[in-house]
């Protein structure tokens, strides 16, 4: 489904990405792990096109990013942004209907506000917050809001940007829950970035540890404790000694 | 090598000034572009000519206003000086349609649109909002910059005017009140004196200070630094790149104008 091949991306002498190689399979889970600064959000927004790589190829269904549609391929993914990037001009509802109200996807103004309410629902909001604006909420429901906008077009493709970072652990708990549900439900096709060791046990599939611009270690969430990788074993236990250095 | 030093730093400067130059020629290039493109947003559009136009009425009716007053007094006591007072309404008028009228609202939007638009789009920048809107299939430079720049264009003539109007009466108050004209006649001549070319040079400078206003806003928003620093550099930069571009433009203008 998604494929990254020799994938390379440099800001100034800041070599990020140095030859990433990553399979997601379509309807998989895929959760890349890895420390911070590692480029893990540089390549979902290589992905996407928010970034054009110096070097590789990403394919999506076996058609190159760079080529093609552009609004028809954007139309295939949604996004929950670690921030959650709502807008804060407007309302929650239009937030969510976004995608809904403009461009291809357009739809009279009231079905895409039952789509918003419908969709708010799904992730555990009432109908009463979609006339807010976002500063209103707190941080866990502008999450919420935020999972809501990336399903509320029903893509085949979801990316998460760390989903629970600044949440507390129950909340995080409910999110965890949302994403794994939502993506059984829709039959999606899940690309998640995260610290949170419990995010990536209730969330993957499979799991992708990224580290010096390189993919160490992928395969299935089942077989992570037993990798023998010592670079992931190092990160999945949170130790402060091995062979990622940890500054001090 | 401490010789050629210096030379560097200069060449350096030369080069990134040179590849600031280039981007803004891009950017400004791309706007103009995607006027005749669809989509449109006239929601968006719509929202922009309230922010940048009813909401700077009563901003730059204030400064016309003072302005207009102020020009009245210095020119009489001015004209004082060799019995050449009765110009008062001649001078003002002239002085708020060709210049004073045009660069002042220029200023003023720059103050208050041009800053306002930079830090708005440079929070949306830093809060990953601008690629939010690309995920979801939406240009920024379309949903943000085209609607802010072509409002501004459009709007900014008619706050000229109404600054060009509230600062001729400034200046007709202090000249009956305060200074003794007779206002039938201060009208009068007034009206005797400008002519077509004041009012059209007044308001093609109002349009070209509006497009360059909103476009600075949204240029600087667009290439904001990450954090709160890199959105106040962003504001602080779009005001006073647009402040001297206004009074830049206005010489150009005013030469191409009324030159010979």
């Amino acid at each position: 489904m998604i494929r990254l091949t020799d994938v390379h991306k440099a800001f100034g002498s800041n070599r990020v990405l140095r030859g990433v190689n990553l399979h997601v399979p379509k309807g998989t889970s895929m959760v890349i792990i890895g420390g911070s600064g590692t480029g893990k959000s540089i390549a979902l927004k290589c992905i996407l096109g928010l970034v054009t790589p110096d070097r590789g190829t990403i394919e999506v269904d076996g058609q190159d990013v760079r080529k093609g549609d552009r609004d028809a391929f954007l139309a295939r993914f949604g996004m929950l942004f670690q921030g959650g990037a709502l807008f804060d001009s407007l309302p929650v509802w239009q937030n969510v209907a976004f995608r809904l109200m403009r461009g291809t996807l357009k739809r009279p103004k009231d079905e895409a506000r039952a789509i918003a309410i419908e969709k708010l629902r799904r992730v555990g909001l009432k109908p009463d917050v979609a006339d807010k604006l976002p500063a209103e909420l707190s941080g866990g429901m502008q999450k919420r809001v935020g999972l809501a906008r990336a399903i509320a077009a029903e893509p085949e493709i979801i990316f998460f940007d760390e989903p629970t970072t600044g949440l507390d652990p129950i909340m995080a708990g409910v999110i965890n829950e949302l994403i794994r549900e939502i993506v059984t439900e829709m039959g999606a096709t899940a690309m998640t970035i995260t610290h949170d060791m419990t995010s990536v046990r209730a969330i993957a599939d499979n799991v992708a540890m990224l580290h010096d611009g390189v993919i160490k270690w992928t395969g299935p969430v089942a077989q992570m404790d037993d990798s023998g990788d010592p670079y992931l074993d190092q990160f999945i236990h949170g130790r402060a000694t091995g062979p990622i250095e940890a500054v001090r | 090598m401490i010789l050629l030093s210096p030379l560097a730093a200069l060449g350096r400067s030369t080069l990134a000034l040179l590849a600031a130059l280039g981007r803004f020629a891009i950017f400004t290039g791309q706007t103009i572009s995607h006027l005749a493109r669809p989509p449109f947003y006239p929601r968006e559009f719509g929202q922009a000519l309230l922010q940048i136009g009813y909401f700077s009425l009563p901003v730059v009716g204030l400064t016309a206003l003072f302005t207009g007053g102020a020009l009245a007094l210095q020119i009489y006591a001015g004209s004082a000086r060799f019995s050449a007072e009765a110009v008062v309404p001649q001078i003002v008028a002239i002085g708020m349609v060709r210049e004073l009228g045009p660069v002042l609202v220029g200023l003023m939007i720059a103050a208050r649109v041009t800053s306002s638009i930079a830090a708005e789009i440079a929070t949306m920048k830093v809060t990953e909002q601008i690629d939010a809107l690309v995920t979801l299939s939406t240009h920024p430079m379309k949903y943000l910059t085209l609607p802010r720049v072509l409002a501004a264009t459009l709007v900014m003539p008619m706050l000229v005017g109404v600054g060009d109007v509230i600062g001729i009466y400034g200046g007709f108050l202090v000249g009956t009140e305060r200074l003794g004209f007779n206002a039938t006649t201060y009208l009068k001549n007034t009206a005797d004196f400008l002519e077509m070319r004041d009012v059209i040079s007044s308001l093609a400078k109002g349009a070209v200070f509006g497009f360059i206003a909103a476009l600075m806003g949204c240029y600087y928003g667009m290439n904001s630094a990450r954090g709160a620093m890199g959105v106040g550099r962003a504001t602080k930069g779009s005001v006073v790149a647009a402040a001297i571009l206004i009074l830049a433009a206005n010489f150009i203008l005013t030469e191409a104008f009324f030159s010979a």
